[in-house]
């Protein structure tokens, strides 16, 4: 049975193997140990945002503005610690208070959230999406639309450095994964996230502190989003007024095919990482194949629609 | 039920659960005066009462869920921990509800240890002595449950077992079952029982709360009756005849219809067949069906009475195509529409009042007169479709007339309406296409008396004009336009009554599954 659930999620395997064949294939360039490091660097800020999304969604609701959260906290952290020539706001604060900033940043929009969500009890679709709204629609009003560059080493270090050949935001984000997968299996917190998710009415009742818990999921969520927007803007060394655009798509797309459900309670972190794998490495794929660049959206939802399909065959979706 | 009565209580050891003259009122309501009981252990004690009778109540305040007003309530001879202290309440005392509090995605064994230390450790789940604990739980108590398994995929019955094994674990020594049976199989029904005389035996102090008096009479001790809130008896179920029983339940009727429901005498023979249906078959969370056959003739109004869970909404159901059978027919003027297809039985003439007019009656949005006409689009809908307004309010008229809807206007949402009124825009909606065969589940739920009257002689006048009606109800008052009663007790029919008056007292021990001669 634990065995057969195991299983279950790791229902999108045999589809990354496929990729990865049509992927070499189509470039021999595919195998080589640089690009598949560019592969996981790739999806390793959208993996931090996945990790988030999925705890929310475990807790049976959702929150469209982590790519808000995503652009707009490693926006104001760069702006508060770069010159004025490069758009900063001149002050160059030491870059460890940019950081701190950004972590605040997602603290505080997490709490925002949570508490009107939850407490104030707005739909979260519409709440969040507002919220998204808002942030994206600050990070483009506040720089004008210019972009912050020349950002010093410690704030765009876990973007931009490796450890042993193997760049440090994917270092990150496999322990956050793995860190995440253990505590929703093995902390008592984690398990009773399940329990919200699963039955709100049942987990009340067994005198699980529901309403702590979901807020709490939502501040952590945040900031895990946060942390994925410093290690975009150090793989490019520079914050964009656009980071975090269009991102949540992919965020929802890699744990719903990866076997979260939208209806929370059911779902694993495996499954959710194996759902950025995919989409990763079909990024990567378009971009090495001669396809137009125009056309990569259209083939990326196409190739979202088929795994979903094979997800609902194969019995892990059930949104 | 022989009960050993060696294994009485040798010191009379303190009641698991106890509630010394309790009184709870709700606004106006005095849902509960001055009401003693005590659940000893090792001792299942049956509570029976018709709906708002006050069970729910004295359950929220055994449960902690409520305090009384008066009274207190004590739990193993200690008086009852603060409301705000759940732990306290959950570890002496356990209600499994009718609805299912289990979480379907967590395996059996979390749901047993739903949220509590499983291991040495506080924090962390040690998943390998849950197993182990809730296995050796299961084993314990004879339960028979993998508890591997994905509570998701268990039955009913199962469901309660998960239920009851929590709150054993927890320590609770007052395990209350809230109409334990209503939606078990008869062979379930008996392992529920297995179950409770091995609690029982274990010192644990059962309060079983049932519409099925012949399960009182099997499992329990001990009996109380409540009635409008009040203890009417309490006693040994040996002692207790079943008649009184069902005096205590019923109480005295008002003075006008002290034992009978007057209801019209129908003279000279009914029409021909309208709706038959044949051998029915229907698996349902809601109450499934077992083998049900019955005709409705043209001008006659046949009511359909049961419990909830029963079935008897089901037949409804199955009728009008909410629910596809497993098997058996149902034709409608001779014809059966396909099974399982709302439109197809709408097309064949069936008109149809659901029964949660918030969930299927009405567009709460829209207004009174295009709720009314959902069910008549194409009558006045001219070439490609296009409405005629109207057409549409000269129907709506009509039927805002006929059914005295007290409405601003044609245009004025439903929602902001009273609830009769409401109720009177679903009927009238039933009724617009004109039906031959009209199906109605609880018609006059929550309306005020003088709404109940303008829906009931709407139907009446439907009636007399050669409807066929099939009226679904738990309520008396409903019954006076009834022509004939069929009641409905756990999927089957259990007795038909044919012509009024109808005896009371009858009637009610027929639902509450006695046998009746008739």
């Amino acid at each position: 049975m634990l065995a057969l659930n195991f299983f279950r999620e790791l229902t999108l395997v045999p589809v990354i193997i496929v990729l990865m064949i049509a992927g070499a294939i189509v470039n021999p360039v595919f195998f080589t140990s640089s690009n598949l490091i560019n592969v996981a660097e790739g999806g390793s800020a959208l993996g931090m945002v996945v990790v988030a999304e999925t705890l929310i969604l475990l807790t049976g609701k959702f929150d469209i503005s982590l790519q808000g959260t995503f652009g707009l906290a490693a926006l104001l952290g760069a702006w508060l610690i770069a010159p004025k020539a490069s758009s900063g706001l001149g002050a160059e604060l030491s870059p460890w208070l940019g950081l701190v900033i950004v972590l605040l940043v997602g603290l505080v929009v997490g709490t925002f959230n949570g508490f009107l969500v939850i407490k104030a009890n707005f739909n979260a679709f519409i709440f969040t999406l507002a919220m998204s709204i808002l942030l994206t629609g600050l990070q483009l009003g506040w720089l004008g639309g210019q972009t912050v560059y020349a950002l010093p080493e410690v704030f765009i270090y876990i973007g931009a450095e490796s450890w042993f050949g193997v760049p440090v935001s994917v270092w990150i984000t496999v322990v956050t994964f793995a860190a995440a997968a253990l505590f929703l299996r093995y902390h008592r917190v984690g398990r009773a996230m399940y329990a919200i998710g699963g039955n709100l009415e049942a987990a009340r009742a067994a005198g699980i502190q529901v309403d702590r818990i979901r807020i709490g999921v939502f501040m952590v969520a945040s900031i895990l989003a946060a942390v994925g927007g410093l290690m975009q803007a150090g793989r490019v060394t520079a914050v964009t007024a656009g980071q975090g655009s269009n991102l949540i798509f992919g965020v929802f797309a890699a744990a719903v095919i990866g076997g979260v459900s939208l209806d929370g309670g059911r779902g694993r972190m495996v499954g959710a990482l194996t759902g950025v794998i995919l989409l990763s490495l079909v990024t990567n794929i378009l971009t090495l194949s001669s396809i137009s660049s125009t056309w990569i959206d259209a083939v990326d939802g196409a190739i979202i629609l088929i795994a979903l399909g094979l997800a609902k065959l194969i019995g892990t979706e059930r949104a | 039920m022989e009960r050993n009565s060696s294994t009485g209580p040798a010191a009379d050891p303190a009641p698991v659960g106890e509630a010394d003259h309790v009184s709870k009122s709700f606004g106006e309501t005095r849902a509960l005066v001055d009401v003693s009981l005590e659940v000893r252990p090792g001792e299942c004690h049956g509570l029976v009462g018709r709906n708002g009778a006050g069970k729910s109540t004295l359950v929220s305040l055994l449960t902690g869920l409520s305090r009384p007003d008066r009274g207190s309530i004590r739990l193993e001879g200690q008086p009852a921990p603060g409301l705000a202290d759940r732990g306290a309440w959950l570890a002496r005392a356990a209600c499994v509800y009718q609805r299912s509090m289990v979480v379907p995605p967590l395996t059996v064994a979390e749901n047993v240890f739903l949220n509590r230390p499983t291991g040495g450790n506080d924090t962390l789940v040690h998943w390998r002595a849950m197993r182990d604990r809730a296995h050796e739980l299961m084993l314990d108590w004879g339960f028979d449950l993998d508890v591997d398994q994905e509570a998701g995929r268990l039955t009913v019955e199962q469901r309660q077992i998960v239920e009851i094994a929590r709150a054993l674990s927890i320590g609770a020594r007052l395990l209350i079952l809230d109409e334990p049976t209503a939606a078990l199989e008869k062979a379930a029904v008996e392992r529920l029982f297995e179950h409770v005389k091995r609690l029982r035996s274990g010192g644990v102090g059962v309060l079983y709360i049932s519409h099925h008096l012949e399960e009182i009479y099997e499992i329990c001790d001990r009996v109380t009756v409540l009635r409008d809130g009040e203890l009417v008896l309490s006693g040994r179920v040996r002692d207790v005849p079943q008649a009184n029983l069902v005096a205590a339940m019923v109480g005295t009727a008002p003075p006008k219809r002290a034992t009978e429901i007057e209801a019209v005498e129908k003279t000279g023979a009914a029409g021909e067949k309208r709706l038959q249906v044949d051998h029915l078959n229907v698996l349902s969370r809601a109450g499934s069906v077992d083998g049900v056959s019955l005709v409705v003739r043209a001008g006659e109004c046949v009511g359909l009475v049961g419990l909830d869970g029963s079935g008897s909404a089901t037949v409804a159901d199955a009728i009008v195509g909410l629910v596809k059978p497993r098997s058996g027919t149902v034709s409608i003027n001779g014809a059966a529409p396909r099974p399982g297809k709302v439109d197809a039985a709408f097309r064949r003439g069936v008109g149809y009042v659901p029964q949660d007019r918030h969930a299927r009656g009405f567009a709460p949005q829209l207004g009174v007169s295009e709720n009314l006409t959902l069910t008549v689009f194409d009558r006045f809908a001219r070439r490609f479709g296009i409405v005629s307004f109207g057409e549409r309010d000269t129907i709506a008229r009509g039927l805002v007339e006929k059914l005295q809807i007290v409405a601003q206007s044609l245009g004025q949402p439903v929602s902001s309406l009273s609830g009769g009124n409401q109720q009177k825009v679903v009927v009238g909606r039933a009724l617009a296409p004109d039906p031959s065969v009209l199906v109605a589940v609880n018609p006059t739920v929550g309306v005020d008396v003088a709404s109940k009257e303008a829906l009931l002689d709407a139907l009446g006048s439907a009636r007399d004009q050669g409807v066929a009606i099939l009226l679904v109800s738990d309520d008396f008052e409903d019954l006076r336009i009834c022509t004939r009663l069929i009641v409905m007790v756990r999927g089957r029919i259990a007795v038909e009554f044919a012509s009024p008056p109808w005896d009371r007292q009858r009637l009610i021990s027929a639902v509450e599954g006695l046998e009746v001669a008739v």
